[in-house]
């Protein structure tokens, strides 16, 4: 059973009159425990493709299967809990909520999974020590740098133990140095704990850690390519 | 599924952001509040006091006078004519059904010397039937008797303000005491009864038997006559019919031919009084309408800053909902937040009303009572102005699209 199964995925926006088709006849299948780099020109429809994938966005037509489940017939809520369980998402903004605790942050997928508090300090700490930022639980999103704000974030990705962590330009706002430093840690944690990884990135140099990349051009897949040796 | 202590945590955060903010909000709901307290305690304490007055003049009291009243009000030289007399209200007691008891009245101002004390004061010739029709008790002694009126005793009952003039802290009762310098013994004292409705000393004053008075006091012209009638109904709702009743026999007695008009008066003292305690009770409700307004406006207020708040956490919410935040936890967090600042508004307005109700009492000198229903009353209603005003801001936020809400800068 593949994880992700995605058939014939169209997306189309409306604006007025104008029709934007964002992504067409798309069919991918990951596998679960994949590492995968999603490349294409701005305006390809890397981003739609990871809302779809992320659930956050349903396709105009096509069917779309996380888990063998099938999204298209999900309300709201059933695919906010999907969102809650089964995905972790990596901004490149962080997207961390302000004059919260990295601990607090951390927690956040947990308390709307109706976790004690308890087991979500639990869970929350080990994720944070998971990403190398032990002791920094009680820091606020402005007392970190970019990378450790990052790092926090994928904390976040981690601790409701998602199988699918979604990054859409993880590294677009960090230096080459910092944005090296978190693809070693996807790549340790896609080895480690067979963690599914999807990142979206523009630049070779990231996609080089990612066993396969899907180039996008004007919402088509032109190249699905698989690295073999581990 | 939704977690209480933690929306309650993310809550208090967020209005502690914005203290200045929070706390301008809540003002509206404190001002709201406290006015609606101090209100209904202005109205309640005005009706309260009507109806303490209304108990202390005697309650289902009907009050006879000499002379005529037209529509116009009361003709000149009412009360001074010398139409009623003891038969009269012998009559009145025998013959009316609606009537439990009935005390005349011959009264006048009198100096009353006791040792080397002198105090003017109003002299009540009546019967002993004066105390139930006024509801009037005895701090000490007895009362003095229809055989005291019938042989015209002298003897005298005094008011608790003659007492403190007279005796100070002495008992009197056993005393004598000269009044217009016709010893009288004193066989009891009267309990306290206060200020009358217009505010006059009901306690300044002292009874004796109306044969008495007639024969050593206040001399009339025809024996028998009196200046007032006194009636008790035999209950509020006889009242009327006591009225009919009276109104007829008098008319009968005093031979009035049925275009004449009538030479006596009767009033019916309890429903004057019930019609201005039932117009405070509106005033009252008046009062805590218009206050209340405020409390809606207060709420208004919080439903502006709320929806503010909403449009300026975007982005938070956009995070919140991609991470797992369904429906109902981000309207309840909003709501959540909203009666916090209802609710903590209400009850420092509670403190707010609770004190400017005191300051009332305190300066305007009127008393004013603050009921626990009316605490209740505006608690509660600030708690649903919370919900019903923090409703449509939360059902906003909880209505945005997740992707839309990420990109909102
Ligand atoms: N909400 C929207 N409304 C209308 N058009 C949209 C919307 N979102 C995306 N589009 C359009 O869909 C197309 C694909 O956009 P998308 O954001 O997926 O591109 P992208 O590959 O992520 O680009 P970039 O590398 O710049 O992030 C674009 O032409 C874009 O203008
Ligand atoms: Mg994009």
């Amino acid at each position: 059973m593949a994880l992700i199964e995605a058939k014939e995925i169209t997306k189309i926006y409306r604006i007025g009159e104008i029709q934007v088709k964002a992504l067409k006849d798309v069919f991918v299948t990951i596998e679960k425990g994949e590492f995968v780099s999603v490349m294409g020109p701005s305006g390809s429809g890397k981003s739609t493709f990871m809302n779809v994938l992320g659930c956050l966005d349903k396709p105009t037509s096509g069917d779309y299967l996380l888990e063998n489940i099938h999204i298209g017939g999900l309300g709201r809520d059933e695919l906010a809990a999907i969102r809650n369980k089964k995905i972790g998402f990596v901004f490149q903004g962080f997207n961390l909520l302000p004059r919260t605790s990295a601990m607090e942050n951390v927690e956040l997928p947990l308390l709307y999974d109706g976790i004690s508090a308890r087991e979500r300090q639990e869970k929350a700490l080990e994720a944070l020590k998971n990403v190398g930022l032990e002791g920094r639980g009680d820091h606020h999103p402005n007392q970190l740098s970019g990378g450790q704000q990052q790092r926090v974030a994928i904390a976040r990705a981690l601790v409701n133990n998602a199988p699918l962590i979604l990054a859409d330009e993880p590294t677009g706002n960090l230096d080459s140095k910092t944005s090296a430093e978190i693809m070693e840690l996807f790549t340790k944690l896609n080895t480690q704990s067979d963690i599914t990884i999807i990142i979206v990135t523009h630049e070779n140099d990231i996609a080089a850690y990612s066993r396969r990349t899907i180039k996008f051009l004007d919402g088509r897949i032109i190249s699905d390519d698989k690295k073999e040796k581990r | 599924m939704i977690n209480i202590p933690s929306t309650l945590k993310i809550a208090f955060r967020a209005l502690k952001v914005n203290k200045m903010r929070s706390a301008l909000t809540m003002l509206g709901i404190i001002i709201g509040v406290g006015a609606v307290i101090a209100m209904l305690a202005v109205g309640t304490g005005a009706s309260k006091r009507i109806s303490e007055q209304i108990s202390s003049i005697g309650s289902n009291l009907i009050i006879i006078v000499p002379g005529a009243t037209t529509a116009g009000g009361v003709r000149m030289g009412s009360g001074t004519q010398p139409t009623l007399t003891m038969g009269d209200a012998e009559a009145i007691k025998k013959e009316c059904s609606a009537v439990s008891d009935v005390a005349p009245v011959l009264s006048g101002v009198a100096q009353v010397v006791y040792g080397h004390q002198n105090w003017s004061t109003g002299v009540v010739g009546t019967s002993p039937s004066m105390l139930t029709v006024r509801d009037w008790a005895l701090s000490s002694g007895r009362s003095f008797t229809d055989q005291d009126v019938k042989s015209a005793t002298k003897v005298c009952l005094l008011g608790q303000s003659v007492v403190d003039n007279l005796f100070g802290d002495m008992n009197p009762v056993g005393q004598v005491i000269r009044i217009k310098n016709v010893p009288f013994t004193v066989v009891g004292v009267l309990a306290a009864k206060g200020q009358d409705p217009r505010g006059q000393d009901q306690d300044d004053t002292i009874l004796v038997p109306v044969t008495t008075a007639q024969k050593k006091l206040f001399g009339t012209t025809f024996p028998g006559m009196v200046r007032i009638i006194m009636v008790k109904a035999k209950s509020i709702d006889d009242l009327a019919s006591a009225e009919k009743q009276i109104n007829s026999l008098l008319r009968q007695r005093h031979r009035i031919g049925p275009k004449q008009d009538n030479d006596f008066t009767v009033r019916n003292l309890t429903s004057v009084m019930q019609t201005a305690e039932e117009s405070t009770q509106i005033m009252a409700i008046l009062l805590g309408a218009i206050a209340s307004v405020s409390l809606l406006v207060g709420g208004i207020g919080i439903m502006n800053i709320m929806l503010v708040s909403v449009t300026e956490r975007t982005r938070e919410i956009g995070i919140r909902m991609a991470i797992g935040a369904k429906t109902w936890d981000i309207r309840l967090q909003f709501i959540i937040e909203a009666l916090i600042l209802s609710l903590i508004g209400g009850i420092a307005g509670i403190v707010a009303g609770i004190s400017s109700s005191e300051l009332i009492s305190i300066f305007a000198g009127w008393t004013t009572i603050v009921s626990p229903f009316s605490i209740v009353l505006a608690f509660g209603f600030s708690g649903l102005v919370g919900i019903f005003f923090g409703f449509y801001p939360a059902y906003k936020a909880s209505l945005l699209d997740p992707i839309e809400a990420l990109r909102y800068e």
